[in-house]
C-alpha cells in the first residue's frame, strides 16, 4: 500500500474516534438519545473494509454504524443531524443513531436487528448478478450474528449462488455483554464461515492496513465471479456496549490489554516511523478534524426539525390510507 | 395481459400461472423464487413449466432458508429488480417475520424515503385439508396489522390472474395471500377482465336485507350461503375485501348503509382479526346505520385439528352463515 493510501486510513480512524468521542459529550448533554453504539477501538475495520469499495459497491451495515458510514463518506454534518432528529439528518430524523442510510452512496443501513441486514446484502448481489452488473456487496456484522439462523443460511444461499457478496465479521468478542466462548461452541468464526464453501479468512482487526488488504483480496475474488467471501475482523471495542451498559463483565485487565493495541495509535506510529506523520502533522491533523466536528454540529444544531404534519410521510409511495385516518 | 375475445374456463391454478407467465414475459427484471418453485413445478403446481419456460436464472429453487430468501428479495428489490417471493405457506413465513416486518415494512420509512421495496410475496393460505394446526391457520390479518405492506387476498379468478401484476406496479412491499383450496377450482374467467384494482373492494353479490363481509376462503362459502338465503326470501350482499390493508372501508360502509345489517366472515380466529377490525371501523363510523347487533363468525379458538368432524367444527361454513344472517336480520 501506498504511503498516501495508509495516511488516508489514518485519517479515516481519526474522524471516526474523534466523532465518537463527540458523540459521548452530545449524548450526555441530552442532545442525542436513543441507543447509542459507538465503535471506539474498531475503527481500523471501518476504514480498511470501506477503502477496498468502490463508490458502485453497496455497504448493509449494523446498529454500530457511525464509523462504517463516515468512511463510506456520508458526510459528518447529516450524520449528526440524523442523531439530533433534524430533516436535515440523513435518514431525516427517522431513524437515529441505528438506522443511518444514504441511497446516493449505496449505504443501506443501519439495521438494527442482529444478522438481519444479511439476507438484505445477498439480495443485492442478487440483483446485480441477474443484471450482469459488476458490483460487490460488503456486509458488515458483529459476532453476535453468528449465533443468528440468518447468518447460516444467507451464506449458505451466497455461497449456493455464488454470489459477490463479501461478508465481514466485525469480531469484537462480545454480543452485547456475552463473551463469544459462553455463547459458542467453536469460536473459529472464519473455520465455521468456511463450512459453507465460502472462503473465509481472520484478519487482525486492529491493523487498518491489513484490513484493506484482505478486504480489497475479498472484493477482488467476488467481482471476478469468484463467490462470496468471509472476513473475520479480530477487534475489541474500548467503550461499553451502549451508553447504558455498565460494562461489568469485561475484566479490566482485558480491556487495558487491548487499548494497548488502539488501532489509532498503531497506524501513527507505523506512519511515524517511516517518516510519514510527525507531531507537526498530527496536529495539524486533529485540529482539522475538530474543525469538521465543530462545524457539523454547529449545522446539525441549526437545522429545522421535521414538522409533526409530515409524521405520516414515507410509509408507502403513496399515502397509505390507514396511516392518513 | 392476454386479452380474450371469449370467456374461457380454467382452474385458480391456471389463473395465477398466467399471472406468474404473464408477469416473466413482460418485464426481464421480474424473478420468481422460493421453494420447490422450479424443479418441482410449485408446491401446489401453480409455477409448473416456468423454469423450462424462463430458465434458472428467473425461477429459482431456493433452501428451506424463509428468513434468507425472503431478505435477498427484499435486498434484490432494493437492488432493481423486480422479485416474486413465494412463501410455501403462511405457517412457514413465521420464520420469515422479522424480514417483513423489521425490513420490508420499515425500510422507506426509517431511511427518510430514500429506499423503496418493490417485493411482491405470495403467500398460499387456508384451512380445509385436514392438515392440522401448522398448515392451516389463517394469519393474513397478522401482516395487515402493519404499516408499510399492503396485503391482498385474491378470491376470484380475475383477481387470481391480475392482482400480480398490479402488485408487481406497486413500488411498496405486497402479500399476495393465494387460498390452497381454490387452486383446483374451475371457474369462468371473464372475457377482458382488465387491470385490477387494488384499492377497493368489491361487491361480489348485491342485496338488500344483510352486508355479508368475507375474502380469501371466505367468499365462495358467503356466496353459497346467500345463494341459500335467497331461496328463503332473505337478500344478502356479499362484500369481498380483496385488500387487508389498506382497507376499504368506503365500500362496506355503503353497504352497510343500504341494508342497515352487518355480518362479517373470516377464517381466523375472532380475537384481534380482521373481522374485528371491520366491525370496529363500522362502530366507529357507521354505528346509527345499523339496525341490529353485528354478527360475526370466525374459527374457533383452537389450533385446527386434524379430524375432519373437529376441523369442520373449528371453522366457518356456509350453514353457520346462513344461520347467522337469519340471526341479523330477525
Amino acid at each position: 500500500m501506498s504511503g498516501t493510501g495508509a495516511r488516508d486510513l489514518f485519517t479515516t480512524m481519526l474522524r471516526i474516534r474523534r466523532f465518537e468521542e463527540r458523540c459521548v459529550e452530545l449524548y450526555s448533554a441530552g442532545a442525542i438519545r436513543g441507543f447509542l453504539h459507538l465503535c471506539v477501538g474498531e475503527e481500523a475495520v471501518a476504514a480498511g473494509v470501506l477503502a477496498a469499495l468502490s463508490a458502485e459497491d453497496a455497504v448493509v451495515s449494523t446498529y454500530r454504524e457511525h464509523g462504517h458510514a463516515l468512511a463510506r463518506g456520508v458526510p459528518m454534518e447529516s450524520l449528526l443531524a440524523e442523531m439530533f432528529g433534524r430533516v436535515t439528518g440523513c435518514s431525516r430524523g427517522r431513524g437515529g443513531s441505528m438506522h443511518l442510510f444514504d441511497a446516493s452512496r449505496r449505504f443501506y443501513g443501519g439495521n438494527a436487528i442482529v444478522a438481519g441486514g444479511i439476507p438484505v446484502a445477498v439480495g443485492l448481489a442478487l440483483a446485480d448478478r441477474l443484471r450482469a452488473r459488476p458490483r460487490v456487496t460488503a456486509c458488515l456484522f458483529g459476532d453476535g450474528a453468528v449465533a443468528e439462523g440468518e447468518f447460516h443460511e444467507s451464506l449458505n444461499l451466497a455461497a449456493l449462488w455464488h454470489l459477490p457478496v463479501v461478508f465481514c465479521c466485525e469480531n469484537n468478542r462480545y454480543a452485547m455483554g456475552t463473551a463469544l466462548a459462553r455463547s459458542h461452541a467453536e469460536t473459529d468464526l472464519a473455520l465455521r464461515a468456511g463450512s459453507y464453501g465460502v472462503r473465509s479468512w481472520a484478519v487482525d482487526g486492529m491493523d487498518a492496513v491489513a484490513v484493506r488488504e484482505a478486504t480489497a483480496l475479498a472484493v477482488d475474488t467476488a467481482r471476478a465471479g469468484g463467490g462470496p467471501c468471509f472476513l473475520e475482523l479480530r477487534t475489541y471495542r474500548f467503550r461499553a456496549h451502549s451508553m447504558y451498559d455498565a460494562d461489568r463483565y469485561r475484566d479490566r485487565a482485558e480491556v487495558e490489554a487491548w487499548r494497548l493495541r488502539d488501532p489509532v495509535e498503531l497506524l501513527a506510529a507505523d506512519l511515524t516511523a517511516d517518516g510519514l506523520l510527525d507531531d507537526a502533522g498530527r496536529k495539524e491533523l486533529e485540529e482539522a478534524v475538530g474543525r469538521e466536528i465543530d462545524e457539523a454540529e454547529r449545522a446539525a444544531e441549526a437545522a429545522p426539525v421535521e414538522p409533526v404534519e409530515d409524521l405520516t410521510r414515507f410509509v408507502t409511495t403513496t399515502m397509505d390510507p390507514e396511516v392518513a385516518r | 395481459m392476454t386479452v380474450t375475445a371469449e370467456p374461457r374456463t380454467l382452474t385458480f391454478r391456471e389463473a395465477f400461472r398466467e399471472g406468474l407467465r404473464e408477469a416473466l414475459a413482460g418485464d426481464d427484471r421480474v424473478f420468481l423464487m422460493g421453494e420447490d418453485v422450479g424443479r418441482y413445478g410449485g408446491c401446489f403446481a401453480v409455477s409448473q413449466g416456468l423454469l423450462e419456460e424462463f430458465g434458472e436464472e428467473r425461477v429459482r429453487d431456493t433452501p428451506l432458508s424463509e428468513s434468507a430468501f425472503v431478505g435477498a428479495g427484499i435486498g434484490a428489490a432494493l437492488g432493481g429488480a423486480l422479485p416474486i417471493v413465494e412463501i410455501m405457506t403462511v405457517n412457514f413465513a413465521m420464520l420469515a417475520l422479522d424480514q417483513i416486518v423489521n425490513n420490508a415494512a420499515t425500510l422507506r420509512h426509517m431511511s427518510g424515503g430514500q429506499l423503496s421495496v418493490p417485493l411482491v410475496v405470495r403467500i398460499p393460505t387456508g384451512p380445509g385439508r385436514q392438515l392440522a394446526a401448522q398448515h392451516s391457520h389463517t394469519l393474513e390479518g397478522w401482516f395487515a396489522h402493519v404499516p408499510g405492506l399492503r396485503v391482498v387476498a385474491p378470491a376470484t379468478l380475475e383477481d387470481a390472474r391480475g392482482m400480480l401484476a398490479t402488485a408487481l406496479a406497486d413500488p411498496d412491499p405486497v402479500l399476495v395471500f393465494e387460498q390452497i383450496g381454490s387452486y383446483g377450482v374451475r371457474g369462468e374467467l371473464a372475457a377482458d377482465p382488465g387491470p385490477v384494482d387494488l384499492d377497493r373492494a368489491a361487491v361480489r353479490r348485491a342485496g338488500s336485507d344483510v352486508t355479508v363481509v368475507a375474502y380469501g376462503g371466505t367468499l365462495a362459502p358467503a356466496l353459497d350461503a346467500a345463494a341459500e338465503l335467497a331461496t328463503g326470501d332473505l337478500s344478502a350482499e356479499v362484500v369481498d375485501l380483496r385488500t387487508l390493508r389498506p382497507l376499504d372501508t368506503a365500500t362496506v360502509l355503503e353497504s352497510v348503509a343500504r341494508t342497515h345489517r352487518l355480518l362479517v366472515v373470516d377464517n381466523a380466529w375472532r380475537t384481534g382479526g380482521p373481522g374485528a377490525e371491520i366491525v370496529a371501523r363500522v362502530a366507529e363510523e357507521a354505528l346509527d346505520e345499523l339496525d341490529a347487533p353485528v354478527e360475526r363468525i370466525g374459527a374457533v379458538e383452537v389450533p385446527v385439528p386434524y379430524a375432519r368432524q373437529l376441523e369442520e367444527a373449528a371453522l366457518p361454513s356456509v350453514g353457520r352463515i346462513v344461520e347467522a344472517a337469519r340471526r341479523a336480520v330477525a
